[in-house]
């Protein structure tokens, strides 16, 4: 059933409880075209355009847990595309493109907002990087604006420009914002099922089988199954599943928190971002702000960061934002994030023949959710990695010609 | 957040140390007789394991000595602390 305002009208006279479902829950069949590991957003978007652009048909999207429980409704919900590098910038911003028409395409409200980012900096060396940045970002076709100290304060006028460490200009990106992250799950989802892609929840793939230097099939919780191919989208577990297929990734596996204030009015109309002081902060529809900073430098799989983190957080949005000091934070909460050593993540083919994988995305991968999904599509469709895939191969940490966003961007993403 | 065994100046919160990667990765011994493939992963690769890890850390804000920490990646429950050049306890994932 299409979403709108006349079926919204109709649906009223049988008080909502004809809806019918967004997505089912098929058996498991014993063979697939394709199959992609992982229902998060990244993975329902793959399987989309699989069955959208390419016309495959027999995919199926295997789930650990349920769709939209993963990293995919558990991040900040920040979109940007202002990268340094040529590589990222396309990536990103093909992402931004995706994302702009993607209610329509999808026919479910997304929620995308693009209220404008703020990158905040905080010394003159920050003045240069954001400089250096944004005409990179003009280079390459991407909207970026230098404010000065006066021009920020006429635009978040209760900021603390004169903290500690006083914010002495920004980096806007007009283009940025923020989307409701489990719209984009269930908006997917509902999208591929609707072109036939099955949707296999608490569906736990438990090995991989690979013969002659090809994969032939997976086993899961709820029984094996044959496939041609295999894409893994993973966010959290991208080194146990290459494990499975026999080879190893470039990955460490962090926690990253997260967490939210009780609700508020309206006051903050954009999103908020320093590496400097190390906060990104956002106000939610709900009106709650959500907040975040980096990673815990510890391996886990734990999905629960430390407590000083939380503190680390909370000090630098204190000193920006006096006015939210007395505001009770209601939830906090982590993920497992897979980072790789330049913060870019890896797209496309592994040493297993059919085995494509989507990972490594570190602590910004929602952003990229629909660009992501679209170039690898392509990939597992082609076996090979189109123009915006190519530089994010497994082979660059043997090149030597890493995306080294790490050093780019230094932190948040 | 956890409290961490330093092997010199006993149990610490965690927030006096700083973990830095896999342990137990030793250099090659001729680099320049390495390909690419065997550099890349000196350099890059780890195992990344759900279960027992071998990691080193820094008592940064005590003794700023390293050592190394086998700890459960699951429940982040650490098992042993010990020093540098020690081999790797011969213990089972408790």
């Amino acid at each position: 059933m299409k979403y709108s305002i006349l079926n919204l009208v109709r649906n009223s006279f049988s008080y909502h409880e004809n809806w019918q479902k967004a997505w089912s829950s098929p058996e498991l069949k014993s063979e697939y075209d394709v199959v992609i590991v992982g229902g998060g957003g990244h993975g329902l978007g793959t399987a989309y355009y699989l069955a959208k652009e390419f016309g495959v048909k027999n995919i199926a999207v295997f789930e650990k847990g349920w769709i939209g429980g993963g990293n995919t409704g558990r991040n900040t919900t920040i979109i940007r595309s202002n990268y340094l590098w040529d590589e990222s910038a396309a990536l990103y911003d093909h992402a931004i493109n995706l994302w702009e028409g993607l209610s329509g395409e999808l026919n479910f409200n997304v929620m995308f907002s693009q209220r404008g980012l703020f990158h905040l900096a905080h010394s003159v060396h920050d003045l240069q990087e954001i400089s250096r940045r944004g005409y990179s970002n003009f280079l390459n076709g991407i909207d970026a604006e230098l404010l000065n100290q006066e021009q920020v304060a006429k635009k978040i006028p209760y900021m603390n420009m004169n903290g500690r460490y006083p914010v002495l200009g920004a980096l806007l990106q007009r283009r940025a914002g923020t989307a409701r992250h489990d719209a984009v799950a269930w908006g997917y989802a509902r999208a591929a099922e609707n072109l036939g892609v099955e949707i296999i929840q608490n569906c736990e793939v438990k090995g991989i089988n690979v013969s002659n230097g090809k994969v032939i099939g997976l086993e899961t919780n709820k029984g094996s199954v044959k496939v041609n191919k295999v894409g893994l989208v993973p966010a959290g577990h991208s080194s146990v599943l290459a494990n499975m297929a026999g080879f190893s990734l470039p990955i460490n596996s962090v926690p990253l928190q997260a967490l939210v204030s009780e609700p508020i009015k309206p006051i903050l109309d954009c999103v908020i971002m320093s590496n400097a002081v190390h906060v990104y902060v956002s106000q939610s529809d709900k009106g709650e702000l959500v907040v975040g900073a980096g990673s815990d430098a510890y391996n886990s799989y734990s999905q629960r960061g430390s407590f000083d983190m939380i503190e680390h957080m909370m000090a630098p949005l204190v000193e920006l934002f006096p006015i939210f000091s007395r505001l009770k934070m209601l939830r906090t909460w982590g993920g497992i994030v897979d980072v790789t050593p330049d913060r870019s993540p890896i797209i496309g083919k592994t040493p297993v023949e059919n085995l494509f994988i989507n990972c490594g995305w570190g602590t910004g991968g929602f952003k990229a959710t629909p660009g992501s999904a679209h170039v690898f599509a392509e990939t597992v469709f082609k076996g090979e990695p189109n123009k915006i895939a190519t530089p994010f191969s497994i082979e660059r940490h043997f090149s030597g010609a890493l995306v080294d966003e790490a050093a780019a961007a230094a932190v948040a993403h | 957040m956890f409290v961490i065994k330093c092997p010199y100046c006993g149990e610490r919160d965690q927030t006096e140390f700083v973990c830095h990667g896999e342990a137990h990765i030793a250099r090659p011994e001729k680099p320049a007789d390495i390909n690419d493939e065997e550099w890349g992963n000196y350099l890059f690769f780890r195992s990344n394991p759900k279960g027992t890890h071998y990691e080193r850390w820094t008592h940064d804000h005590g003794c700023r000595r390293w050592f190394n920490v086998m700890r459960d990646t699951v429940s982040d429950k650490i098992i042993k602390t010990y020093k540098m050049g020690e081999s790797k306890p011969d213990i089972e994932n408790e």
